[in-house]
């Protein structure tokens, strides 16, 4: 009886160890005097409310016409390309949303060569001739709906291949056509992962902050920015990001709510497969330009820019470039490992003792990713800053040297802040493989007399390994892109390749900035390549 | 799965092994807002001549103060070096700077491109100019940044966003020129007369112009500059159809003030550890080898006298600055974001 609530305490404690920055941050709102709030209520606040919510309800409607169809047809029809697509549709995952913005806009902008060849060709000057304004909002929805749709399809997608066949199978066989039975059955069961899915993007699109401020586009996070930097008002900037928690908290309650006291996982056991729905002549051509579209527009164009850039026009990377790599990955691994660890631990205590104050530390310990990463850097900055004064000060008290700052100015700040920012990734996956297992072999195994650490160890993490796969991988490509919170963080001669391309790209050096930019793009393609390999393998083809 | 453990213990370790302790002897630790690019080779020359390491993290100047600010007493950086006059005031008024009065930088350093109390020193000059494109625009339409308020520049101006630093600056400045009230009448006339709403960086307003999207712009010169030495054909381009107008020369009082300028500089860190090596270093970057090599790679204007700038801003032609106290600058920037939130200036 002890070990279960030991799991219970010992959950506790980690989730409020996540959320120390949040709460620090908190506190410098409570303690804000108002002044500057009143003048950003009379002048700009209004404009960031709209414009945050146009870019998440554009978004959210972007990723889920793109995830959604995608991962049904590559699941669930067969039809020529099927099998590339169904790794294919995951590598706008490795491009980070403000490096596809810079690439799209080099080349769509006024002074880029289509317009310049349009002017050229026609004589027209500039807006003599209608052309899509890239920077603008429709540009931003765009750019994140094609970067950030995958966690849609992904994890759609994984629903749809662990869905039992037989649920399908019934519905057929009680006269549903195919189609009936993916509207009446397998969405609905499939509705965790995708809501799932789209909350990760939903928080995503909230935290951009490279994207919107390159486009012009104010929102919540831009606003927090300049009040931080702009104004030098760390209290007032705390406010805004309180506010945009609220905005999380709505689409956590809207998840819980859609989901209520249903079940996902099947009463059955089986791992029959489905036979595909075979899609031929004009059907199969338009599954084949559904599922290329967002392929062709959120990885293969901006790609082939990036390459062209970085051979053609760009500086080269030097030999440093192997540091830059090693420390990427390096950093993006331990993150990895640490979040996905701590997710296993909280979702397992959440499931094994399913009462309220647990389920909602939980997700609160979530909340992390929709912050913009400046504001979590401070929020991590300030405790482990003065957990250093005081070791120095207990080093100073036995006399021994100046350790320097162990923990604010090393790794350990950076893994904190990923681990904060990402927690929410590896929970949404762990969360969902835990929940596909019956609580019929926990109670099996509670009966045999283990304790839920053996139960977890023996018989859950060896049964959801492919979802706890996937979540290390998620956390390792948002770490790999991750910036703001690593250009605060990081220690003294430490760069990552995201710091290099937004160095350059900010010094408005965009065709330098291409190498490192393609370099992230690489190494992120890695783990892309292995989750497809994880998921498939689950399932016989 | 034993394998699997190895790896991940020792991707752990060798991750923090490769991160240096910033505390051997002879160094200096730098918070530097200025980007790698645009300091390291200095940096690196420096330690080759010295045998002093120097330490490096750069970031935004506000998110470095934040760093100095919440490290107080334990913070490891001896220096901190930014790309506007600004930021530096505002880390005087943060309480993190040390004062020190170093008599080389003093004789070479022009009394105006400095702290009153030595708390920083100004390392380069950047001018902040009129740019217009040479084929719409008539120069005897320009005079002074206020005019560019006037109706006849509807729909033909381009401006970078008011979150640019430069931009809060060139504010800052007009505040102290010419009061709040008028300041901001200037900016809602010049928003009104904007021909797109404000994205990018400078270069992207420099391209704007040259493609026609609008006649006129205000940007740093050292990007103009930069498009000039391009070896990119488009960027060269671009570059020729452009031209630099310098503001506010003639005339009575604010209207002659004189065209609008910031500096990079640094500053000696409250509580660093690394006095006389920091102390080296500032010495080293205010050099006339050090201010030879911004004039030549960055196109900035040099801070000490006698130091040749580039041919491209050469070509930029002679100007008058505005004599203002670039304290002014840090004091007023609060009020100038206050005033471009009002006036509409995205």
């Amino acid at each position: 009886m002890f070990k279960r609530h030991g799991l219970s305490a010992f959950a506790v404690v980690i989730a409020a160890f996540i959320l120390l920055p949040v709460i620090v941050i908190g506190s410098y709102a409570v303690l804000a005097d108002g002044a500057l709030w009143q003048h950003l209520y009379e002048t700009v606040l209004s404009e960031y409310l709209i414009n945050s919510l146009k870019l998440l309800f554009g978004v959210g409607t972007g990723v889920l016409l793109l995830g959604v169809p995608t991962a049904w047809l590559t699941s669930m029809c067969s039809f020529p390309g099927r099998r590339w697509f169904s790794w294919a549709l995951l590598l706008p995952l490795a491009m980070p949303a403000y490096i596809i913005a810079y690439t799209y806009t080099g080349i769509l902008d006024y002074a880029g060569p289509v317009q310049s060849s349009i002017r050229e060709l026609t004589g027209l000057g500039y807006g003599d001739y209608w052309f899509f304004e890239i920077r603008s909002m429709g540009g931003a929805i765009v750019m994140m709906s094609l970067v950030l749709y995958p966690y849609v399809y992904l994890l759609a997608r994984s629903a749809f291949l662990e869905q039992s066949v037989n649920s399908i199978e019934v519905g057929c066989s009680l006269g549903y056509s195919r189609w009936r039975a993916l509207w009446s059955l397998a969405l609905p069961m499939a509705r965790p992962a995708i809501i799932a899915g789209l909350s990760l993007a939903l928080m995503e699109t909230l935290a951009d902050y490279g994207t919107v401020q390159y486009f012009g586009v104010s929102t919540f996070t831009t606003g927090i920015f300049r009040t931080f930097y702009g104004y030098g008002d760390t209290a007032a900037a705390a406010q805004l990001a309180v506010g945009l928690l609220a905005f999380v908290m709505l689409l956590v309650l809207l998840e819980r709510y859609s989901r209520r006291r249903a079940r996902y996982h099947s009463a059955v056991e089986s791992k029959a497969r489905a036979d595909l729905i075979p899609l031929e002549g004009s059907k199969a051509l338009i599954a084949f330009a559904l599922c290329l579209s967002p392929l062709l527009l959120g990885f293969m164009i901006p790609t082939a820019q990036l390459l062209y850039w970085a051979i053609f026009e760009a500086q080269p990377l030097g030999w440093d470039f192997v540091e830059l790599a090693w420390n990427s990955f390096s950093l993006a691994f331990m993150a990895a490992i640490i979040a996905v660890i701590l997710a296993i631990i909280l979702s397992y205590a959440k499931r094994n003792k399913p009462i309220k104050p647990i389920g909602s530390v939980i997700a609160i310990s979530g909340f992390g990713y929709a912050l913009p990463g400046t504001i979590i850097a401070i929020g991590v900055l300030i405790p482990l800053a003065w957990m250093d004064h005081s070791i120095i000060t207990m080093f100073e008290g036995f006399g021994w040297d100046n350790p320097g700052l162990l923990l604010s100015g090393s790794l350990v700040a950076l893994l904190f802040a990923y681990t904060v920012r990402f927690l929410a990734v590896a929970l949404g996956s762990v969360q969902a493989g835990l929940e596909q297992i019956k609580p019929s072999l926990d109670h099996a195994g509670r009966s045999l007399g283990h304790s839920p650490w053996a139960i977890l160890r023996q018989i859950h993490v060896p049964l959801m390994r492919s979802s706890i796969l996937t979540a290390v991988l998620i956390v390792f490509v948002d770490v790999l892109k991750e910036l703001p919170a690593t250009l605060i963080l990081r220690p003294f001669n430490f760069n990552t390749m995201a710091v290099r391309a937004y160095e350059l790209a900010s010094d408005e050096r965009l065709v330098d900035a291409a190498p490192a930019s393609i370099m992230i793009v690489l190494v992120g393609l890695i783990p892309v390549l292995l989750i497809h390999a994880s998921i498939s393998r689950r399932r016989p083809q | 799965m034993n394998l699997m453990n190895k790896l991940i213990l020792s991707t752990f370790a060798a991750g923090f092994l490769s991160v240096t302790v910033a505390q051997a002897a002879d160094v200096v630790n730098v918070y530097s807002a200025r980007k790698e690019a645009l300091i390291k080779p200095l940096l690196d020359e420096f330690s080759a001549s010295t045998g002093i390491e120097v330490n490096l993290v750069t970031g935004n100047a506000d998110a470095l103060l934040k760093r100095l600010q919440v490290e107080g007493s334990a913070t490891e950086a001896d220096l901190f070096i930014t790309s506007d006059v600004g930021r530096l005031h505002r880390a005087k008024e943060a309480g993190v700077l040390k004062r020190v009065s170093l008599p080389v930088l003093e004789n070479t350093i022009p009394q105006a491109l400095k702290d009153s109390e030595n708390y920083w020193y100004g390392l380069t000059l950047r001018a902040r100019p009129i740019i217009y494109a040479k084929d719409r625009v008539d120069v005897g339409q320009l005079s002074t940044y206020e005019a560019l308020a006037q109706p006849q520049w509807q729909a033909r101006i381009c401006l970078r966003s008011s979150q640019n630093v430069y931009n809060q600056s060139l504010v800052a400045a007009a505040i102290h020129a010419i009061g709040d009230q008028a300041t901001q009448g200037w900016m809602e006339g010049m928003v009104n007369n904007l021909a797109k709403s404000p994205s990018g960086g400078d270069t992207d307003q420099l391209k704007a112009v040259a493609a026609g999207v609008c006649d006129v712009t205000i940007a740093n010169t050292y990007y103009l500059a930069r498009l000039i030495n391009s070896s990119k054909t488009s960027d060269q381009a671009v570059a020729k159809r452009l031209a630099v107008f310098w503001p506010n020369q003639k005339g009575e009082g604010a209207a002659g003030r004189g065209a609008h300028f910031n500096v990079s500089g640094a500053a000696f860190t409250k509580h660093g550890k690394n006095h006389n090596e920091a102390k080296a270093l500032l010495e080293y970057l205010a050099s006339p080898k050090a201010q030879a090599w911004y004039a030549k790679i960055n196109n900035e204007y040099p801070v000490v006298k006698g130091v040749k700038i580039s041919p491209a801003l050469k070509g930029f032609g002679d100007y008058k600055m505005d004599p203002i106290d670039l304290e002014i600058l840090g004091l007023n920037n609060r009020q100038a974001i206050k005033l471009m939130d009002r006036a509409g200036w995205k």
